[in-house]
């Protein structure tokens, strides 16, 4: 359509002298629905309302609140771990409660706490709004999504509380150890990790299939995939990367769960445990880690993913400036989707599986860096020129950028086979991936909440509060995760609940376990500080206005705000533009929203999308 | 300003703690030194980058921070650029490949005059078993694994007698002679790491894994466990010790071979056993 109008438009400007009286319902066309307005359900009761919500926003903030709670307790458990780690002469811990606390953080923040926020969170909030629909594809298997999820939480939460206590695997789960006697929660906490997995899968699975369908089919007229804001990109094609990761998951769950219970052995072979021979025999422990990590490697894009969609975003509002590039990060995050299906087994160089396949992998893991690598090109050639405002969302985004600068291209050292045999299971592999997927993402997810919160509330965060809680996050984080490649080099292993005064390590090397200990203790107080601003703020924050950060995308663009039930009143919005059109020459604005159609901005030299 | 002053002053304190901070590797002890070399090469290429992108961050944040009067410049693609930063990011990545391959190469390739050890780990520690004489070491089974026997050895396997079985927490190698370290698990996942060799490889309970190297220098290094294997493994340590021809043969020559420990321990087991009768 944009081809015809531009023509439409040159052959206009040819015979009118003032643009704006000329509008004609011609340039002004966008093609018809291809489907009937939706129908919603409509809520009669609390109950309906604010508990089993079909709403999408509602169900996304209750992702929101669930994950932020559950990853609370990630935060808190960190605590004890580094105080362990740094002052082990207390000897208030068993070394089986610091590899429950490392297990279950490490699963908490990467399952329970990002991929449920950003997904379920975000997911659900924004899908709808920027694509301009009234709600999801289907609210009512929505609802059941977000409380299968509450039931994973639960039985997760459980394990803390049978006997043995919760499973300390490690994150990974590796068998066999998992399931054998000389681990901790080998036999109650296991399980009930395992089960809780298998219902986040499932929920997470009816969750994932109204996100993608809601994106293909849902969009309001106009708004081409090529229209789409990055953020709905780099969440849907998260969604599809789960959708073909998850199951591999669930499988490896399933067996595992048999092996225990069943005493089948899809991953035990013959062996004996503290001196009892068990009757397993013929399994495949490497099996597992395959299945594993072909979740496991796309999971670090589930989570990346959508940060790479929303700090896109984030900068180019805020930068007053169009995100350059958009095709080439559009083809980025689809590029870098389908790559992350071929690189798993870069996690298991020295797990013994055939050491030829190091050569595939090192090949695929480093061609990966491309694509990233030329998102990270289009975010700082974003700010070139730009108009930047130093606003909350800004500062996490560029926070993000530096973190995830750091974090990417320490994957290099990984990713490359070689390098990786001495860095392997040191604190290295511990810095690095905290550094790209755990600061990274939640310094976006940080920059979205100040961003999105008056869609959500109608109010604005506290700035100062909000800046304080910047500076201390950002520098403090790096402050955690920087030395800590260092100790890696060094070749403190990690998982180890004390590493005494080993020969080959320096005395300074407990020292910076000290500090880091210090360090991470303030950054996790700090986010008080961001949880009292997000919860006061609902009632004492300044009214927001409508549009605050003159955004473009549909979101902003709904007759109320906060949108109300089914979003867009009457008539669903229509889209003329992408969501990228800041500062056009010609324009009076310094913004143009997805809404506008053409004849109101005819000066503007926009370009066609 | 603070802004970008800060981005500015994080680059440079980083890559002032890179060259300052006392944290760095250990001596290494192996052939494995063009590891450290890949490390290094990959530092030059990725620091670059690094350094390269903040600065034009923090630039960018101090020239083009918000004024009112000023307005973004309007430019959604440039091809030409984007083609070209590819191009370039293809090629560093290619250069910091290639190296890394080709170690890679070396380090899953055996010398054939590899002299050959079997580490064998338990929850939670380490024994060792030298070929002995004929230099092959003998077949095991996990089955036969009893008070008697060990190892699990395959009683019926000729080459397994000669075997030195070393039941202590510590080996010696010779330096300068290339080792093919046999890595054998009899429950659950191990990993035998030495920093100063910089090898590493899993076991695994099933299969038997690899490593080689050739140490370097005399010393006496720790060993480590490197994959989790339940509560106590962090103090799964054990020692390697790099010897001079002439100690490492007094050291050798106070090792047992199977067939004599076996001999030994059944003559414990018939004592046990008349014991019992009486």
């Amino acid at each position: 359509m944009s081809d015809e109008y531009e023509h439409k438009l040159e052959a206009k400007s040819d015979y009118t002298g003032d643009a704006s009286s000329v509008s004609t319902p011609d340039i002004d066309a966008v093609p018809d629905a291809e489907l009937p307005d939706q129908e919603l359900y409509h809520s009669h009761s609390w109950w309906t309302t604010y508990v089993f919500s079909q709403d999408a926003k509602y169900i996304g903030i209750q992702y929101a609140l669930t994950a932020i709670g559950t990853g609370l307790l990630g935060l808190v458990l960190s605590w004890l771990m580094r105080i362990q780690l740094a002052w082990p002469g207390l000897g208030w811990l068993e070394p089986s409660s610091y590899y429950q606390f490392v297990t279950m953080h490490g699963m908490i923040m990467v399952v329970y706490l990002l991929t449920a926020l950003f997904l379920g969170g975000f997911g659900n909030l924004l899908i709808p709004l920027m694509c301009g629909a009234r709600d999801m594809a289907f609210p009512y298997v929505n609802m059941l999504s977000y409380w299968a999820f509450v039931v994973a939480v639960v039985v997760l939460l459980a394990s803390f509380f049978v006997p043995g206590g919760p499973t300390g695997a490690g994150w990974t789960l590796y068998p066999p150890q998992a399931i054998t006697a000389g681990t901790p929660g080998y036999n109650g906490g296991i399980i009930l990790m395992l089960i809780s997995l298998i219902l986040f899968v499932a929920g997470f699975t009816m969750g994932g299939l109204n996100y993608i369908i809601t994106v293909l089919q849902l969009r309001a007229r106009g708004m081409t995939l090529m229209r789409l804001p990055l953020t709905i990109w780099g969440i849907f094609t998260a969604t599809v990367l789960a959708m073909f990761a998850f199951p591999a998951l669930l499988v490896g769950c399933l067996m595992m769960t048999l092996d225990s219970l069943l005493g089948t052995s899809f991953f035990m072979p013959a062996m004996v445990s503290l001196g009892e021979t068990l009757t397993h025999e013929g399994g495949s422990p490497i099996l597992f880690q395959h299945l594993f990590w072909f979740f496991g490697h796309p999971e670090v894009y589930i989570v990346a993913l959508p940060a790479f969609g929303i700090v896109s975003d984030l900068l180019s509002v805020h930068s007053r400036k169009t995100i350059f590039g958009y095709r080439m990060m559009v083809w980025a995050i689809v590029g870098i989707g389908a790559l992350s299906f071929f690189v798993w087994a870069h996690h298991m160089y020295v797990s013994g599986m055939n050491p030829w396949f190091g050569f595939f992998f090192a090949t695929t893991t480093l061609i990966i860096a491309v694509p990233t690598a030329i998102k990270v090109y289009n975010w700082i050639l974003t700010l070139w020129r730009g108009n930047i405002v130093l606003s909350l969302p800004m500062l996490f985004s560029l926070g993000f950028i530096v973190t995830f600068l750091n974090g990417g291209l320490t994957g290099l050292f990984l990713g490359n086979v070689t390098v990786d045999v001495p860095l392997s299971d040191t604190y290295f592999v511990v810095a690095h991936f905290h550094m790209v997927m755990g600061i990274a993402p939640i310094l976006v997810v940080f920059g979205a909440i100040y961003h999105w919160y008056p869609l959500v509330t109608g109010r604005m965060m506290n700035e100062t509060l909000g800046k304080v809680h910047f500076w201390i996050t950002f520098i403090g984080s790096y402050a955690i995760y920087f030395p800590m490649h260092y100790q890696g080099f060094v070749g403190v292993p990690r998982r180890y609940f004390e590493i005494y005064d080993s020969p080959y390590i320096d005395v300074s090397t407990l020292l910076l376990n000290k500090f880091i200990t210090i360090a991470v203790l303030i950054v996790g107080a700090a986010q008080l500080l961001f949880l009292y601003n997000l919860f006061a703020s609902a009632r004492l924050g300044k009214k927001a206005e409508k549009n605050p950060w003159k955004a473009n995308s549909l979101e902003w663009q709904t007759p109320q705000m906060p949108p109300e039930h089914g979003n867009w009143g009457k008539e669903l919005p229509k889209v003329y533009r992408w969501p990228y059109d800041f500062s056009v020459p010609g324009a009076k604005e310094d913004y143009i929203p997805q809404t506008q159609p053409p004849s109101e901005i005819i000066g503007a030299k926009v370009e066609k999308t | 300003m603070i802004v970008a002053l800060s981005i500015f002053l994080i680059t440079v304190g980083s890559i002032a703690f890179h060259f300052w901070s006392p944290w760095w590797w250990t001596e290494v002890a192996s052939n494995w030194g063009n590891m450290d070399d890949t490390i290094l090469l990959t530092f030059w290429i990725t620091g670059a980058v690094f350094v390269a992108i903040l600065f034009f961050v923090a630039y960018c944040v101090w020239k083009f921070s918000y004024r009112k009067d000023r307005r973004a410049e309007y430019k959604p693609e440039d091809k030409k650029l984007e083609s070209r930063l590819t191009w370039a990011t293809a090629i560093g990545v290619a250069a910091l490949l290639a190296p890394g391959l080709v170690v890679w190469n070396q380090y899953v390739s055996v010398p054939e005059n590899a002299y050959k050890v079997e580490v064998f780990a338990y929850q939670w520690g380490w024994k060792y078993r030298l070929p002995g004489e004929d230099n092959i070491l003998g077949k095991t089974d996990i089955k036969y694994i009893n008070d008697e026997n060990p190892f699990g050895l395959i009683l019926e396997d000729p080459n397994g007698k000669d075997d030195l079985l070393v039941d202590a927490q510590e080996l010696h190698i010779l330096k300068d002679r290339p080792v093919k370290f046999e890595l054998r698990t009899i429950d659950v996942l191990h990993n035998f790491y030495v920093p100063q060799f910089r090898g590493k490889m899993d076991m695994v309970p099933g299969i038997v894994t690899y490593y080689w190297l050739t140490p370097t220098r005399v010393g006496d290094f720790e060993v480590l466990c490197a994959e989790y294997c339940g509560t106590g493994h962090y103090a799964m340590r054990g020692r390697v010790v790099v010897d001079e021809e002439k100690e490492y043969k007094k050291w050798e020559a106070k090792q047992i071979t199977f067939e004599k420990m076996l001999a030994k321990n059944r003559k414990n087991d018939n004592l046990q056993l008349v014991k019992k009768d009486k």
